[in-house]
């Protein structure tokens, strides 16, 4: 049986490529995709220790990841599609009404 | 050969997740978002977690990825410019590469040692649907029943906020 440890260090490396994507794109939608990246690495840790624990409250944890993940992507898509609308970009460096 | 199959499934995730964040086309990134999904699900497999791999590829791959891909051909966008600032990229890279070596420390450390030696072997019946649906609906009944709430509340919204026409003054 593979250590525990080298599932954490996958998600945790999954979780990063997923920060970094966050910051370093400047497109909305691969901004949102990134932070789905972020969660899948959260549900790898997730079912590891579900395993490791031998319970499946872990694999509850991944559902409900899952529907939050789906509703956020609900919401953001439904306001990248305002943004593009109301800007004609979805650029979120040109976004900065917000910003003095 | 479990090792080699982890070995695989990772090398893939991570490989597709570096390029996702690299490739400028939008339609690459998603394809290669559910690429990562799918090695993801592989190691679910292996982790016994048979219903949640499927649906991590059902819903997550086939019908969130979908809706990225949707919008993507909708708005018709071209290939992204890089930020205006140009100092941002490497040093988003070398804090992320930094936060690793706190997390790696930490999984190694005693205390995560102590909390992962307890191995339950018993992993009988575990991550099948009957198991998990006794689940849902005795122990996790209300956050599930919050979970349904949470989804109508994005279905309406959704709806609203990409209605044609002004929101506030019709009555």
């Amino acid at each position: 049986m593979i250590p525990i440890s080298y599932y954490l260090i996958l998600s945790a490396i999954l979780f990063l490529i997923g920060v970094t994507g966050v910051l370093i794109r400047r497109n909305a939608i691969i901004v949102l995709m990134c932070i789905e990246l972020m969660l899948n690495g959260a549900n790898l840790s997730f079912v590891a220790f579900a395993k490791q624990y031998g319970s499946a409250d872990g694999h509850i944890y991944v559902f409900l990841a899952i529907t939050i993940a789906a509703a956020e992507a609900a919401i953001g898509l439904a306001l990248v599609i305002l943004l593009f609308r109301n800007k004609g970009t979805v650029n979120i460096d040109e976004v900065k009404s917000l910003r003095w | 050969m479990e090792l080699y199959f982890f070995l695989f499934f990772a090398t893939v995730a991570t490989v597709s997740g570096v390029s996702m964040i690299i490739q400028r086309n939008p339609v690459y990134c998603v394809l290669l978002l559910i690429m990562v999904m799918i090695s993801l699900a592989g190691l679910f497999l292996m982790l016994n977690a048979q219903f949640v791999a499927i649906i991590q590829i059902v819903v997550y791959a086939g019908a969130i990825m979908v809706l990225f891909l949707f919008v993507i051909m909708l708005l018709n966008l071209s290939r992204e410019e890089w930020g205006t600032f140009r100092i941002q990229r490497p040093v988003a890279v070398i804090l992320s590469a930094a936060l690793l070596v706190p997390l790696v420390t930490m999984f190694f450390s005693k205390s995560t040692k102590d909390a992962t030696t307890t191995i339950n072997e018993n992993t009988l019946g575990l991550g099948e649907v009957e198991q998990i649906g006794a689940l849902l609906f005795t122990k996790y009944l209300l956050p599930v029943e919050l979970a349904a709430v949470l989804l109508l509340i994005a279905i309406v919204g959704a709806v609203v906020l990409t209605r044609h026409g002004t929101i506030i003054t019709e009555d």
